[in-house]
């Protein structure tokens, strides 16, 4: 073979949430019971959908106005979200499509399952996307998420979060993930937060506050760095008759 | 070279269509439509099919606030950006009230794998919803493949048999290939470790 790429590198399953955590409860009925049959990756796995960074609005990345009637801004902490897409070999993954979502400043999703009795925001919507330039970046702006209510347990409350949805360079490396903000109280509190078994790997879905990057009198900024799965070099790979 | 560890995965949650399919769960006026909605040109070559399904947690329910994702070759088994326009990409949410999904796309070509063989005609499914902590993996082949399927080098890894015809898609009298999922149970779908 003349490819100088090997397959994708293992998952570590001790640093994935398995899919039955109990004490998220849905994740009771909707967990798999059987053993999952490995695979290793094949072209169909090693591809993925290619997105054209000509296929986004001019403000698909700011979801303070995105949704807003014109002259208008969405309510809350303005805030700027950033950081680097890469892979586990530590490049950057340039064309990433990263979509994001999340509630308003009140703790409400516009959505009509939902229930919660804080206001919507006439002028939030609460979707976004981006995509990383070459060197794998992105960033976007948003209003900073209030804490949600959430039929669990009886008095549980998720942490303010974004959700992201991440497209790497092919359907193996697809993503999707939540980012958290430093400090709050609730994250370790979160039944889906704890879902993760490992600390350093939760941790690493906390978003610091990112002075250098805040803009005075503006907006704060965060900083939120994803890894998608990597493929091992492979100069000689000649994988055995049948596998 | 550094290693770094793969960001951890969690749910998707019940509200992913904000995100993912905005358009169909009403907000409008963000993107022009719904990314992944159409996969498929008047130019593109093959045979049109159609694929519709639901999936179905422990209790036989069907999860109304799933979101599928496809990927597959084009007609001639070859995957990625297709000069006809054919995108080899799929999404769908499950149907508010009974979480059914369609997908109008042309009959994936067989695969070339690493190991010499042809892999059948497939399309891999990736699937998350609230309740699901991780997107699961999974594959729909075709019933008139039979032949190339006692072939394929990833259903030769189902150690179990009998499991083989959970990821068998059935032709019904419209026409349209159905496929269910069923996340847990004496019918569990086969899912992978990718």
């Amino acid at each position: 073979m003349t490819d100088t790429k090997g397959g994708y590198m293992a998952r570590d399953w001790t640093r994935q949430p398995p899919a039955l955590t109990p004490r998220y409860k849905t994740s009771l009925t909707r967990s798999p019971r059987l053993a999952k049959i490995s695979l290793p990756s094949t072209l169909s796995e090693e591809t993925g959908p290619v997105f054209d960074q000509n296929m986004l609005g001019p403000l698909d990345n700011d979801l303070i106005t995105n949704f807003a009637a014109p002259g208008e801004m969405a309510l809350g902490p303005r805030i700027i979200v950033h950081g680097h897409v890469l892979d586990e070999t530590g490049r950057g993954v340039p064309n990433a499509l990263i979509e994001v979502w999340q509630a308003n400043a009140g703790g409400r999703y516009r959505h009509k399952n939902e229930g919660y009795l804080a206001p919507l925001d006439p002028h939030f919507g609460g979707c976004g996307r981006v995509m990383t330039d070459e060197q794998g970046h992105y960033s976007f702006r948003t209003v900073k998420p209030g804490p949600y209510p959430w039929p669990n347990g009886v008095n549980d409350w998720r942490p303010a979060h974004i959700h992201f949805s991440v497209f790497g360079q092919s359907f193996a490396q697809r993503l999707i993930t939540q980012m958290y903000f430093e400090g709050d109280p609730l994250i370790w509190r979160c039944p889906i937060v704890a879902a993760i078994p490992d600390r350093d790997a939760t941790e690493r879905l906390i978003a610091p506050l990112d002075m250098q990057h805040t803009i005075p009198m503006d907006a704060q900024a965060y900083r939120f760095d994803i890894v998608l799965r990597g493929r091992r070099a492979s100069y000689f790979e000649n994988r055995p008759e049948g596998m | 070279m550094s290693k770094l560890f793969e960001s951890a995965s969690q749910t998707a949650g019940p509200y992913v269509h904000i995100g993912c399919v905005p358009n169909f769960c009403g907000i409008s006026d963000v993107y022009p439509n719904d990314l992944g909605e159409r996969m498929v040109t008047d130019a593109a070559p093959g045979e049109r099919i159609s694929i519709t399904g639901a999936v179905f947690d422990g209790t036989g329910a069907p999860l109304k606030d799933v979101l599928v994702e496809i990927w597959q070759a084009n007609s001639d088994g070859h995957y990625g950006n297709d000069a006809s326009g054919f995108t080899g990409w799929g999404r769908q949410a499950g149907h508010g009230e009974t979480g059914t999904w369609q997908f109008d796309t042309i009959k994936p070509g067989p695969v070339a794998h690493a190991s010499g063989h042809l892999m059948a005609p497939h399309i891999t499914f990736w699937i998350v919803a609230r309740g699901i902590n991780i997107g699961l993996h999974t594959r729909m082949y075709f019933p008139e493949d039979a032949a190339a399927h006692a072939d394929d080098p990833v259903l030769a890894r189902i150690e179990d048999k009998s499991r083989i015809a959970t990821l068998l898609a059935s032709r019904a009298d419209d026409g349209m290939y159905h496929f269910n999922i069923h996340l847990q149970g004496p019918q569990e779908t086969v899912f992978f470790d990718v």
